[in-house]
């Protein structure tokens, strides 16, 4: 392997919540790589672990053992200082409860990691608007997040992942509160930006949402069972018509 | 069936031959289910038996035309205006093939459903990287390639979301202490020919 283009790797990555008798196995030695240009899905039941690897990529809690590498950056080798300006600059997190800021309105709550990042706000304002518009949210930019919906709110944390253009790109259930419409906008969304020579990872239970990703990899109780990956050419169709 | 009345529904545009019409079914369905000539023939055949279709000219190729007849319009006009029923009578592999592995001792179900979802998922991503290179269709061939293409990604969503569901079902059985394999029943009623010593001895 010779790493350069592998935006993450994880290398036998376990993480166990609490400990003795009540500890849970929430991840069990799991090998992952994701690399420029590539979009990972993740399926598994609910409690299979899905929003802890994501966690644990986000370099959000150490992992109990095995080692995340971001970047070519070792996390556990890097100053708590270190950790949170790599993920200011190269990591966009879409959390599975959105996560928004409840006193910022929806634009601020889209340039907040630009301005954390040293960016003015007048700097920061114009990739902030030009990710709402994506989302199609261009019209609530002043709006908090109490006055949104469920599925805006949605589109606003997605719209803070992207911004700025950082490289990998860790999705939590990205379109659960979507419809079916809405949920195909973000996701052409996540798979231009990875198409454009990002990385990421969708987590989802939705089949068909999963199935705009590279590989699908399958959690169970922690561990990778199988993988699948996407063939170049299709053996299914003779092709689109002229 | 479906190929009796698609073909039927074509020629209610217009006279066609053999061949011609094979292609115009292609192209109508994105060639998702070629049909050989034979089919197309037997097809015919049938169509003209029945009194929906009739011989037409004969052109200077030497091509064989047939037209559609009133009985057939009226045919074209009752499928168009009346849902497709499906019938259990096909029968559906994948759920006969799980049904009889849950019965069966040593067999790890988890494993079957999982290899079968790996499939079913790569079929998913196939089909949507096809679909995603035509987000919006530029002729009548194009879009009825999509219709296809949508409904062959929405029935493998069936199938991924059948599989999960069935591997809860099973978790929870498995949990409640059912899920157990059958083993033989020696005991159902015996059919056909008795055997020789069970008739000596009765
Ligand atoms: N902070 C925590 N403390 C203790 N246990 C936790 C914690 N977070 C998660 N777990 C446990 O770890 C396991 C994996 O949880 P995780 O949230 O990663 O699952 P998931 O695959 O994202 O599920 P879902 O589809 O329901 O979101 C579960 O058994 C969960 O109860
Ligand atoms: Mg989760």
């Amino acid at each position: 392997m010779t790493g350069s283009d592998i935006l993450l790797q994880l290398d036998g990555v376990s993480m166990q919540y609490g400990c003795g008798e009540t500890a849970i196995t929430a991840l069990a030695g799991v090998d992952l790589s994701v690399r420029c240009g590539e979009l990972v899905a993740v399926m598994g039941a609910s409690g299979s672990g899905k929003s802890t690897l994501l966690t644990v990529a986000g370099g959000l809690t150490p992992p109990t053992a095995g080692e995340v590498i971001v970047e070519g950056h070792w996390l556990s080798q890097l100053s708590a200082r270190e950790l949170a300006t790599l993920r200011r600059r190269s990591l966009g997190f879409v959390f599975q409860d959105f996560n928004l800021i409840p006193s910022l309105t929806a634009l601020e709550n889209v340039s907040l990691p630009l301005e954390l990042d040293g960016w003015t706000s007048k700097r920061a304002h114009r990739p902030a608007v030009d990710a709402l518009n994506i989302v199609e949210l261009g019209d609530r930019a002043q709006h908090f997040p109490s006055d949104l919906s469920g599925g805006q709110q949605q589109r606003v944390a997605i719209a803070r992942a992207v911004v700025g253009g950082r490289s990998l790109i860790l999705a939590d259930e990205p379109t659960g509160a979507l419809d079916s419409t809405t949920g195909e906008l973000v996701l052409r969304m996540l798979r231009s930006r990875v198409d454009a020579g990002a990385g990421g990872i969708l987590v989802t239970h939705d089949a068909r949402h999963a199935a705009w990703a590279d590989r699908i990899v399958f959690l169970r109780d922690g561990r990778i069972v199988d993988e699948s990956r996407a063939s170049a050419v299709t053996s299914l169709l003779s092709g689109l018509p002229a | 069936m479906s190929v009796r009345q698609s073909l039927l529904a074509i020629l209610n545009q217009g006279p066609c031959y053999g061949y011609q019409l094979r292609a115009e079914f292609d192209r109508r369905t994105g060639s998702t289910w070629p049909l050989n000539v034979g089919q197309i023939y037997n097809t015919l055949d049938r169509l003209e038996r029945d009194g929906l279709v009739q011989k037409a000219d004969i052109d200077a190729d030497g091509q064989n035309y047939v037209e559609i007849t009133d009985a057939g319009r009226a045919e074209v006009a009752d499928w168009l205006g009346s849902p497709v029923v499906r019938t259990m009578a096909t029968r559906d592999e994948l759920a006969i093939k799980l049904a009889i592995a849950v019965t069966l001792p040593g067999v790890d179900i988890a494993q079957v459903i999982q290899v079968q979802r790996t499939a079913t998922m790569r079929t998913l991503q196939e089909l949507t990287r096809a679909k995603n290179a035509t987000a919006d269709p530029e002729s009548s061939e194009q879009l009825a390639w999509l219709l296809v293409i949508d409904s062959l990604i929405f029935a493998a969503e069936a199938e991924a979301r059948w599989l999960d569901h069935s591997e809860h079902r099973l978790a929870r059985a498995r949990a409640a202490g059912l899920a157990a394999p059958l083993p033989l029943n020696t005991a159902v009623p015996k059919r056909g020919r008795p055997a020789k010593t069970a008739a000596a001895s009765a």
